[in-house]
């Protein structure tokens, strides 16, 4: 593994990304504007009245850190569709460059956009609404682990899709966020949903920390049955990490006896 | 003392499906020697480039490159290869300098930045280095193509149709700097084009493939007389309308 060669996937995205503030805007202005949109929902609420329970805490958190997730996801995903929009791959595999290092590089781009919005979305919410988001503590730590993990694991996920069927494919990975918020628990706990959705739920590890951070913010402890709880979810967000990169590598080895690689373009596929 | 070759196919095979795209071809480059790769469109030059370039997997045979085999170590090979095809161009929407720093990092050149500067400077692109890729004319992005294929001195430069709807003048510009490079380097070049004219003149060898398999080969100067005809224009219309008689006579 050439660390030079995953900087030079990264240093590409940074190029883009500062050549034009089109890109700038699409990484930070939605969240902005979810963020105030949410702020202003959760004062609304806030003022009819429960007293005991913080709305901004709760749904301002929970946004924070489903959007880091969301970013996370789309950073490597919108990494990926530069190259297939400027149809860069055969000049990238036929470099040096390996797919471990072409994939290291897009994760490197991701975590430099997602950790800039998740700072630009603190930043807003402790400005405009009070919010103090080190309330939560050092258990940020494991939460936004565990996110940034599934984050990866998404994004290289659907990159696979596309890299497979081609870029008339995209529009598959747009609504996936949306999809797993539901069973997520982002807004509302697990328990709200039908035992059926709940089994779902078991499965996706950002319910772990959202359940855990309800928890924490309603009660201000920590139980140790979330500490396990916790575990479940950064143990399913590695192995969802490790299917999802097992599977981009097989996509490009078929790729490479299709030859798809060289001419990978929506028509050719 | 015979010299290695740089480049050594042996039963080189693509299939897809029932297809045999490339047909157990062999063949090798030398040092310093120009090998010209014709045939008619579909006969599969580019699919032959691709497996040497690695993004092709071939379906049997060997591509070994100063003596190592391409499947066991491709990246470290790739450092020692690079290529230019009328069909790859740089990302249209870095600049001329950004599109050379980021190829180089990734085929890990050394001093970058001087090296960076001398192509510039070599292909005349000094004047154009904060222009976006997207922006460059054709024959300022073929030497912008060019500049980013020999940026890591490689030892076998593959060049599919390089000068391909070029102007006569700028086609010779760029014939002459691949001709010099390897002159100065001794790397070896296959060499793809339809321009009979073009590779009269700089190749040393010439393989006619039809339809996956190497029907002729040799001297490009001297070959269309060894087959009654009059040049290698001639020679190329009759093998890529009658291959099977070529095959048989």
């Amino acid at each position: 593994m050439s660390l030079l060669r995953v900087y030079a996937v990264f240093v590409r995205q940074m190029f883009l990304i500062k050549s034009n503030p089109a890109r700038l805007a699409g990484i930070f202005v939605w969240l902005i504007i979810g963020i105030v949109q949410w702020g202003f929902i959760s004062r609304y609420l806030a003022s009819l009245g429960q007293d005991t329970f913080s709305y901004i805490t709760v749904i301002l958190g929970a946004i924070i850190l489903w959007e880091f997730m969301s970013r996370i996801q789309l950073g490597i995903l919108m990494a990926f569709l530069e190259d297939v929009w400027s149809q860069n791959f055969i000049n990238y595999f036929a470099s040096p460059l390996t797919i471990r290092e072409y994939v290291c590089g897009l994760i490197l781009t991701s975590i430099a956009t997602g950790f800039s919005g998740f700072l630009i979305m603190v930043a807003i919410a402790g400005l405009a609404f009070g919010y103090n988001f080190l309330i939560i503590g050092l258990l940020l730590l494991p939460f936004m682990s565990i996110l940034l993990v599934f984050g990866i694991a998404m994004g290289i996920f659907v990159s696979a899709i596309i890299f497979r069927l081609g870029p008339s494919a995209e529009w598959l990975a747009w609504p996936i966020p949306v999809v797993l918020s539901i069973f997520a628990g982002v807004f509302y706990p697990i328990s709200t949903l039908p035992f059926s959705l709940r089994i779902v739920s078991k499965g996706i590890p950002p319910s772990y920390v959202f359940e855990s951070m309800r928890t924490i913010t309603a009660t201000g402890s920590f139980p140790v049955n979330l500490a396990s709880d916790l575990c479940i979810g950064a143990l399913l967000a590695l192995i969802y990490l490790w299917l999802s990169c097992l599977f981009f590598m097989s996509i490009y080895r078929s790729n490479l006896k299709k030859g798809s690689i060289a001419r990978f373009n929506a028509e050719a596929l | 003392m015979t010299k290695e070759p740089i480049l050594r196919v042996t039963d080189l095979t693509k299939e897809y499906g029932p297809i045999k795209a490339v047909d157990g071809i062999s063949f090798s480059v030398n040092p310093g020697e120009i090998v010209g790769l014709l045939g008619p469109n579909g006969a599969g030059k580019t699919t032959t480039i691709n497996m040497i370039l690695g993004i092709l997997e071939s379906t049997d045979g060997l591509i070994e490159i100063s003596g190592k085999d391409l499947k066991q170590c491709r990246s470290e090979i790739s450092k020692n290869i690079n290529f230019a095809a009328v069909y790859a161009h740089m990302p249209a929407n870095l600049t001329v300098r950004q599109n050379l720093y980021v190829f180089g990092l990734l085929y890990e050149v050394e001093n970058l930045k001087d090296r960076i500067q001398f192509l510039l400077h070599e292909f005349d692109l000094e004047y154009l280095v904060n222009t976006k890729a997207g922006l460059l004319s054709s024959g300022e992005m073929s030497r912008l193509n060019l500049a980013k294929a020999i940026i890591n001195q490689p030892h076998l430069l593959l060049l599919d149709e390089p000068t391909a709807s070029l102007d006569p003048s700028i086609s010779r510009l760029i014939r002459e700097k691949i001709q010099a490079y390897v002159k100065t380097t001794q790397a070896g070049i296959l060499w793809t084009s339809h321009n009979m004219n073009e590779i009269e003149a700089v190749c040393d060898e010439v393989l006619f493939l039809s339809r996956g398999t190497i029907l002729l080969r040799g001297n490009p100067r001297t070959l269309p007389a060894e087959h009654g005809k009059k040049d290698l224009e001639e020679l190329f219309i009759t093998v890529a309308r009658e291959p099977l008689f070529l095959e048989i006579s």
